[in-house]
């Protein structure tokens, strides 16, 4: 609660700097505010309060605030350019603070009204953000494609929640679980939980609902599509995941079968879809895409595993994802062009660059000793304890196929030359986030039970 | 007679069987979705987003009579700050998006592919 508190008053001390002028004090003070409000997030922790019967600061929801804010204090070294850039700064910080905010009332809250604000507060500035290219139609193009699938699927979110309450009376998700372990489910009952799958997995971006990703990614700028592939999609996987532990684990025998479905279908559609891409931005999305099907087998174990190995893939995923996104920003900006080509010779003419972003890709591809081999390593484990050898056995051929065309920008970094070789000067702050996220890389995969043992 | 005033104590909608309601709304919201997928301009693609936000209004509403409880009431208001404010930004996007191209035809938007 200590963390949206201050996170809300950041947001609106954001506002203010626009009207009593510290537009420049406004980049560090929110840095010390993240910084601060970190802090303060990790004191709630083994507290488990609930407030309201509306939010619930359980271990689970202090675990997954804590990389949210860590992750954006990460997003917020990265994306200082983004910021610099415009005239209007300070509504683009409240936008992402605010965003920030309804995530952490994403992966806190105990109520069905909480659930449906926290998602609309984190997407409605998001809708802004990735159309926040006026001028450019691709960026309009992509917010306004952003716009319609959320609303679309916040329709299909709420239709659930409305059949659900008429079948159990209540939107508290303790209330409802305990409704239908008391014998109460009723056909209106399944048809809401069906509803509902079908609006988180679009939020997720899970096969078959997918389609939209690769666009919205594609056309938002650079920094607001890692925004989007880290912290949203990290918030909606705990939203998810909390929402099915909690709430629907009693009625898992209709839904299993379907993530399970669904699950295998995102991992071979976003990789396979991944390898035919020249752009890297858009590879980077599908390959996004494919990783909400690897952390769908999280949600399909639904074990005891299942929470730690989630927040594990989650940290390790979207470290990963920012080192990339930052990498491609600069390549992008230098060679005027996101194509897989415009890597070529990266390692002649800018050897750290070359270097930070292979150890992201081999994280994101799982190879060993990197954070992303341990978070599929649990990741697999909880899936295959649960009894779902077969949907690891996909998901280990489709981490595979990953393998390929995380390795195509690898070997044209190292083994191709390029035509007219830029060197890229690189800002004292990201080399210094470079570092950390390089380091964090390798630190989480030599102690993920520093992790994994959280939940 | 006995019948007549037990019909007047009773709620206006409570009148009507609570399924015809569930018809009513899974209708009006099925005409939403359809909207969304087939309609090509961007106005009435949002027109039809606001209907299937109604229609979960309507349900919310009758569901919430018949169960005597007012959760499902004070929710619904909630829906319409939310559909309000995504309307406001979804506006401001097809403001843009219409200064570019000047259309409001989404055939347009089709430029990100691959």
């Amino acid at each position: 609660m200590k963390a949206l508190i201050l996170l809300s008053s950041l947001g609106v001390i954001a506002l203010l700097a626009e009207i009593f002028s510290f537009k420049k004090l406004l980049y560090p003070l929110v840095i010390i505010g993240l910084i601060t409000t970190f802090i303060f997030n990790a004191f709630d922790w083994g507290t488990d309060r609930i407030y309201f019967n509306m939010m619930r600061y359980d271990d689970f929801a202090v675990a997954f605030s804590s990389v949210l804010i860590g992750v954006s204090f990460l997003w917020f070294i990265m994306a200082d350019g983004f910021f610099k850039e415009e005239s209007n700064m300070t509504d683009y910080f409240a936008l992402v603070i605010f965003s920030l905010a309804g995530a952490v009332i994403m992966v806190s809250y105990s109520n069905m009204a909480m659930l449906f604000l926290g998602i609309e507060i984190l997407s409605i500035p998001m809708y802004v953000l990735a159309g926040s290219k006026k001028d450019d139609v691709l960026s309009n193009e992509a917010g306004f494609k952003y716009l319609i699938m959320g609303a679309f699927a916040s329709g299909f979110l709420l239709f659930g929640i409305a059949l659900i309450y008429g079948a159990t009376g209540s939107f508290d998700i303790v209330e409802i679980a305990q409704t239908v372990a008391a014998g109460a489910a009723s056909s209106i009952f399944y048809a809401g939980l069906l509803l509902m799958l079908v609006g988180m997995a679009f939020k997720v971006s899970a096969a078959p609902f997918h389609f939209w990703a690769p666009d919205v990614y594609q056309g938002a700028p650079t920094p607001v599509t890692a925004y989007m592939a880290t912290i949203v999609k990290t918030a909606a996987f705990a939203a998810f995941l909390r929402l099915f532990y909690t709430c629907f684990q009693g009625s898992a025998a209709t839904w299993t079968s379907i993530v399970v479905v669904m699950a295998g279908l995102t991992m071979l559609a976003g990789n396979i879809t991944a390898v035919l891409q020249t752009s890297a931005k858009r590879m980077l999305a599908y390959s996004s895409v494919a990783h909400a099907g690897y952390m769908l087998l999280g949600l399909v174990a639904l074990n005891q595993y299942s929470q730690g190995s989630i927040l594990m893939y989650t940290l390790a995923y979207s470290v990963g994802s920012i080192t990339s996104f930052g990498v491609l920003g600069y390549v992008a900006k230098a060679k005027g062009g996101d194509a897989v080509d415009s890597f070529n010779g990266l390692a002649k003419t800018n050897p750290f660059l070359a270097f930070v972003m292979t150890v992201a890709l081999l994280s994101l591809a799982g190879i060993p000793p990197t954070a992303g081999f341990f978070a599929k390593y649990y990741i697999f484990t909880a899936a295959f304890q649960a009894g779902h050898a077969w949907l690891v056995l996909v998901a280990i051929l489709a981490s595979l196929i990953g393998v390929y065309y995380y390795f195509r920008i690898i070997i044209a970094m190292y083994f191709k030359h390029s035509n007219h070789e830029v060197t890229i000067e690189v800002s004292a702050n990201h080399k210094l986030l470079f570092v950390i996220t390089v380091l964090l890389t390798i630190a989480l995969g030599l102690m993920p039970d520093f992790v994994i043992g959280l939940l | 007679m006995e019948r007549v005033r037990e019909r007047l104590n009773m709620n206006a909608i409570q009148v009507i069987p609570v399924n015809w309601y569930l018809l009513l709304s899974a209708v009006l919201f099925t005409i939403g979705v359809l909207g969304v997928l087939f309609r090509r301009n961007a106005i009435i693609i949002f027109m039809s987003v606001e209907l299937m936000l109604n229609a979960v209004n309507l349900l919310l509403v009758a569901f919430s009579t018949y169960l005597s409880d007012s959760a499902g009431q004070v929710f619904v208001f909630f829906i319409m700050a939310v559909a309000a404010a995504e309307v406001a930004v979804g506006l401001a996007i097809l403001m843009s998006v219409y200064r570019n191209t000047m259309s409001t035809d989404i055939n347009i938007l089709s430029k990100l592919k691959g």
